[in-house]
């Protein structure tokens, strides 16, 4: 079982990252995760009190803040136009609304976890992170960081590029750990493919050789699908097989192509 | 340490530990209602509303609750008790170990969302498992109850 | 009684504990038992097989709070068995408390109790254990005569001649048929020979075992527990403890659902023991990952069909042989594997011309087996279900035409089925009503979406039991009660189903009076009329009965009283509900004044109480059609639409079978699509957790429809059979088969994965 020694709610961002530098610290996400380990921490620290719990946004990017749910991204009107529905399509098959509304977007990121719906999203969405210490940086140079970072992640920042956005996601039941993640961007004829669950965390391969440049057709989005299928490293875990999820690629891959200049 | 909260509009200070989870304190408080199901945060079955929101109440520190409302269903029992005979009435009850759980979770969709589809039902309550009803008769109980709302607006 | 008549059986009434139920009232072992208890807790062993040789508990005996800790040393030496049957079990007795060798990872090494969660975690941390490990027996095709024994005690033994020999790692062996088998299948001109494999899945009740004791006033042992069986929980609770039966009193608040795992005593002998050791009171609440890795699943099953037919489709012969792995110990191990031959083979009794069934329940290092719905039937069905179907295929006949050929039909003498007449079956009228509900024609057997996705069907037959043929017995005490209201005490376990209610209708409708002037009281092995418990789809069939013949019993003493009060002979009266009347219309009296009566100066006693058994289990039957969308680029199979007909008898209560049969179906769903029981090389069970473990949510399931074809049994109650188990039995068939229309392959192994479905595809393309 978990047991936690002290629960602090700091004042002050300072305050908490002085916290952090504890080993048997721990910033408090949704404790979703936490909560399953068998271990003795000694402060919880809580960042509820930090104002960390809204989403905001300028005329170029939404400023979203650590504590803000799964849930409250899923039904956020403006992230929803910005991605054409990918937002909700990425988040809607964890667990329930229960969950998600314990989730947080820091504690889904901070953890980069493999089977992460959100991380392959907004990596997708050349997501920034701003870490209290550290500062900011691209969410996919964050998720090639160790973990064992004792930094605190305050805000996520989702640039408002106009782009095209398609996410798919293989699964062996409804709302189990996806078997394979796909997030697919077109913007200005380059396009990225991020693909995570592969088991290890989501990883962005773009379409260096140009293969959907012309458009997309059957075809190219055959030859891109079959590509990005070729260079992802991917494994095996007990929901399927690195084979399996090779295949699984290649269709993900290609259906996210085909539909991302579909409208509606 | 010591908390102050809102239990079912009660206000209620309390000394706790810092990792007394909500589940133990509100069942500690005689909210026997929230049951738990797993400890993997899977089963829907703690299901406790926070300042309004649905949550798990497995997964959240009491601590966390400290300032807040916290809602069990003993504290929404007028609001139950306007649909859940329409479950009763196609006996998807069943053992009634989930009932507090999806019930309270319903309420919440219900609030959130007072004319849902069928499938907006389905993804909603998707987190609280059910293993005796097959789930299909709770959602017919939940389209009687607003076919009969329906009725009752239109008369 | 003719069904016309009838005013309460076969009414939607509500459940009588609905509204508390949904209101959440508190009404389960945890919400009306102390918290102020011993907290207890068991080690449970890492590896799948080994000798303790040193055990030291002196440093976990100083975690402040901690009250107790018991090792194998301190456990009475009698073996016994942990399943909830009638005794003499046949389930081996080669369990105790604790053993000095540990059978699988979980086993319990070290019972724990202490005043909270959190020292009881710490003390258990604390516990030293010296293991000598032992090769573990894990593959259970290589159990039988294998030089590793799991269970080589002398005290081991089989108090029923099963077949089981410890020596050789069988818990149960047998055989028997009709006919030459090998001389018709020898004959056919199509033969399928095919093994198929299902797993050891879980029960995945919502709520874990949990098990509250402590000592009365009278110094017995007081158990509340979740369970399904309170007789046999007090034998065997007696049994392990080695005390009389006459010191232990168990009694059941509301349950949890059980499905058949609460017929097994798992959680209930750690906290008694400590209890009578330590006269205080104690509770032990399983943990998801307990019930997991600990519980009672369902027995894994491998099991070779052959089939035999003529090329018109003529199913001529039978033979089924099971290896069953009931794990570590035995607990069902005897009892299930009969299911998978005598309620699968039946079905087909139409022309079927010898029949062979034989089987081995083999012992081995992992989780043991115990009781889930259908028990051993729905291994059966799913391998010659889909064998038939194998069958139909090879023949190039529509599966329901086959069915619909060869299906047992009523009158028929079920030789697979120890020779019972098929007295009331509607297997006919059920698959025709299915058939044009679901629209098969329509929809068999391949429709293609577009996008890589077809849409295909899917057909199985089921059947089951209503009780255990001359073993089960139910009984009821009905009671007349101030103002004319009526007492109705049971034995029988309501843990979700609804008997407590559907009981209650026979019981009003035998009595002339509404639903709501019966009170119902059980399960309670002090009060409660002895009853086997609820399991093996007995209880509406056999208890039923019991309360048929209570109320007779009691309308004769009711009319008894009236007499005296009506100054007249007992037959010179009838019984009209609110009052009895003289036949010749010279008086009456109220229900109400003679329930005064009874009270007062009254030597009659308004009290009655009947037992019943059956010669006979008559099955219930039904037919499900399943419709899945298979995407032929991912494997994905999704159910679009499952459509089940039912013959249960006179469906009591048509809401609640109908409940009943959609969780059911659900359940099923979950066993051929995703819920998996996988070992690493070690033992350990993968899927430890509702993370891990999937069982169907409501985004799983597509669409259900049920509707019940209706049949008349003369032996059970308003001519009801059972309703609660054969639901599980058609939807790993229907599947398997609507998932080689499809796509040409025919899965033997549940669950049946995207990716399994996937490779199947591939590998037939090369």
């Amino acid at each position: 079982m978990l047991t936690i020694g002290q629960y602090s709610r700091p004042e002050s961002l300072n305050e908490a990252y002085a916290l952090c530098q504890k080993k048997n610290n721990v910033v408090l996400g949704g404790m979703l995760w936490l909560k399953m380990q068998h271990r003795s921490v000694g402060t919880a620290i809580d960042l509820s009190g930090l104002g960390l719990d809204k989403i905001e946004q300028s005329e170029t990017a939404f400023r979203i803040g650590a504590m803000v749910s799964l849930r409250a991204l899923e039904t956020h009107a403006g992230l929803d136009a910005l991605t054409q529905g990918a937002m909700a399509e990425a988040v809607k098959h964890i667990v329930g609304v229960q969950f998600r509304n314990c989730a947080t977007v820091g504690g889904s990121l901070f953890g980069r976890f493999g089977f992460s719906d959100v991380l392959t999203l907004l990596i997708a969405l050349d997501t920034r992170v701003t870490l209290h210490h550290a500062g900011e940086m691209p969410l996919a140079d964050f998720a090639a960081l160790p973990r064992a970072t004792r930094d605190i992640l305050t805000y996520v920042t989702i640039p408002k590029t106009p782009r095209r956005v398609v996410y798919l996601s293989q699964r062996n039941a409804a709302t189990d750990f996806p078997v394979l993640t796909c997030a697919l961007t077109g913007q200005d004829g380059q396009h990225t493919c991020v693909i995570g669950a592969r088991p290890m965390p989501a990883l962005a391969l773009s379409d260096d050789e140009g293969r959907l440049a012309q458009g997309v057709t059957e075809q190219s989005a055959r030859a891109f699908a079959e590509d990005v299928a070729a260079r992802v490293p991917l494994g095996s875990n007990m929901r399927a097989s690195e084979n399996y999820r090779r295949e699984i690629c290649k269709v993900l891959v290609r259906r996210a192509a085909m539909a991302l200049y579909q409208e509606g | 340490m010591e908390i102050k909260l809102t239990l079912n509009g009660k206000p209620v200070t309390a000394s706790i530990n810092a990792d007394t989870l909500l589940i133990d304190f509100v069942r500690a408080r005689g909210c026997w209602s929230v049951k738990r199901g797993c400890e993997t945060a899977n089963c829907g079955l703690c299901t406790v509303l926070l300042d309004g929101m649905p949550v798990l109440s497995c997964s959240v520190l009491a601590a966390r609750a400290a300032g807040r409302h916290v809602q069990t269903l003993e504290g929404l029992q007028d609001e139950a008790a306007d649909f859940v005979g329409f479950i009763a009435d196609q006996g998807a009850e069943q053992c009634g170990f989930c009932n507090p759980g999806y019930v309270i979770n319903t309420v919440a969709l219900l609030r959130e969302n007072p004319s849902p589809t069928d499938d907006e039902i389905r993804a909603y309550l998707a987190g609280n498992l059910c293993r005796c009803s097959g789930y299909e008769g709770q959602l017919r109980g939940i389209r009687a109850y607003l076919n009969s709302r329906k009725g009752r607006a239109h008369e | 009684m003719s069904e016309s008549k009838l005013r309460v059986v076969g009414q939607p009434v509500r459940k009588k504990d609905a509204m508390q139920l949904l209101l959440g009232k508190p009404a389960y072992v945890d919400d009306l038992t102390p918290h102020d208890c011993l907290v207890v807790k068991v080690l449970r062993s890492p590896h799948a097989h080994a000798l303790i040789d040193e055990i030291s508990t002196d440093t976990a005996l100083k975690v402040p709070g901690i009250e107790c800790i018991f090792t194998y040393k301190d456990v009475p030496q009698k073996r016994f068995t942990l399943a909830g049957q009638t005794y003499p079990e046949p389930s081996p007795y080669d369990r105790l408390i604790l053993d000095r060798r540990v059978r699988y990872m979980g086993d319990a090494v070290a019972i724990v109790a202490g005043e909270s969660e959190k020292a009881v975690e710490k003390a258990l941390k604390l516990i030293k254990v010296k293991y000598q490990l032992l090769e573990p027996v894990l593959d259970f095709h290589a159990a039988k005569d294998n030089p590793v024994l799991v269970h080589p005690e002398d005290n081991w033994r089989a108090l029923c001649p099963v077949g089981a020999d410890n020596q050789r790692n069988l818990c149960a062996s047998g055989s028997c048929g009709d006919g030459d088998v090998d001389a018709v299948l020898a004959d056919c001109d199509a033969v399928i020979d095919r093994v198929y494999h299902t797993k050891a899945c879980q029960q995945a009740m919502m709520e874990t075992f949990r098990t509250y004791t402590e000592m009365d006033t009278y110094g017995r042992l007081h158990v509340v527990s979740s369970t399904q069986i309170v007789f046999h929980a007090r034998r065997i609770i007696a049994n392990a403890l080695d005390i009389p039966k006459s010191r232990v009193h168990v009694e059941k608040p509301r349950i949890g659902g059980g499905f058949g795992a609460k017929q097994t005593i798992v959680a209930e002998i750690y906290p008694a023991f400590v209890t009578w050791k330590t006269g205080k009171p104690a509770k032990m609440i399983y943990t998801r990952e307990e019930c997991q890795v600990a519980g009672s699943p369902r027995h894994e099953m491998e099991i070779r069909v052959r089939v035999g037919a003529s090329r018109d489709g003529v199913i001529r012969a039978i033979d089924v042989y099971t290896l069953s792995n009931t794990g570590a110990f035995g607990e069902h191990g005897p009892t299930t594997v009969g299911l998978s031959g005598h309620k699968s083979i039946p079905l087909y009794t139409g022309n079927l011309e010898a029949f062979r069934f034989a089987y081995d329940v083999v012992y081995t290092n992992v989780q043991a087996a115990g009781a889930y719905r259908g028990y051993g039937a729905t291994q059966g069905i799913f391998a010659v279900e889909t064998a038939v179907s194998e069958l139909a295929a090879q023949l190039r006949i529509d599966p329901v035409a086959i069915r619909e050929r060869n299906m047992v039909r009523e009158g028929q003498i079920m030789a697979a089925y120890y020779n019972e007449p098929a007295s009331a079956c509607a297997l006919d009228r059920c698959m025709a009503r299915c058939k044009e509900l679901f629209g098969w024609a329509e929809k068999y057997p391949v429709r293609d979406m577009g996008g890589g996705k077809v849409r295909t069907a899917g057909v199985a037959m089921a059947m089951q039991g209503s009780g255990i043929s001359g073993v089960d017995v139910g009984s009821a005490t009905v009671k007349l009660s101030d103002e004319g209201f009526y007492n109705l005490m049971i034995g029988a376990a309501d843990m979700g189903t609804g008997c407590d209610t559907i009981l209650a209708q026979m019981a009003a409708e035998c009595l002339d009076c509404d639903i709501g002037d019966i009170a119902v009281f059980g399960a309670d092995s002090d009060a409660s009329p002895y009853d086997s418990g609820s399991y093996a789809s007995s209880t509406t069939y056999v208890t039923g009965k019991a309360v048929e013949k209570a109320c007779a019993q009691l309308r004769e003493n009711i009319c008894a009283i009236a007499a005296g009060m009506l100054s007249c002979r007992p037959d010179e009266l009838a019984f009209a509900g609110r009052t009895v009347r003289r036949l010749d219309g010279a008086g009456e009296v109220t229900l109400f004044d003679i329930a005064t009566r009874s009270m007062c100066g009254n030597a009659t006693a308004v009290q009655a109480t009947a037992s019943h058994s059956s010669p006979v289990s008559p099955p219930p039957f039904m037919v499900g059609m399943v419709e899945i969308e298979l995407d032929r680029e991912t494997g994905q199979v999704d159910i679009i639409d499952y459509v089940a007909v039912v013959d249960c008898g006179t469906p009591v209560n048509p809401a609640l079978a109908r409940a009943q049969a959609e969780g059911g179906i659900v359940q099923g769903i979950g066993m051929a699509m995703f819920e998996n029981v996988t070992y690493e090389p070690t033992g350990r069970i993968v899927e430890n957790s509702f993370m891990q473990y999937k069982i169907p949510t409501r985004l799983d399931m597509g669409r259900l429809r049920v509707e019940f074809e209706a049949s008349y049994e003369q032996s059970g109650p308003f001519g009801a059979k059972s309703i609660g188990e054969i639901v599980i039995n058609t939807p790993s068939p229907a599947i398997a088969g609507a998932v080689a229309h499809a796509t040409g392959v025919w899965h033997r192994e549940l669950p049946i994965t995207p990716e399994k479905v996937l490779w199947g595809i591939k590998n037939r393309q090369k």
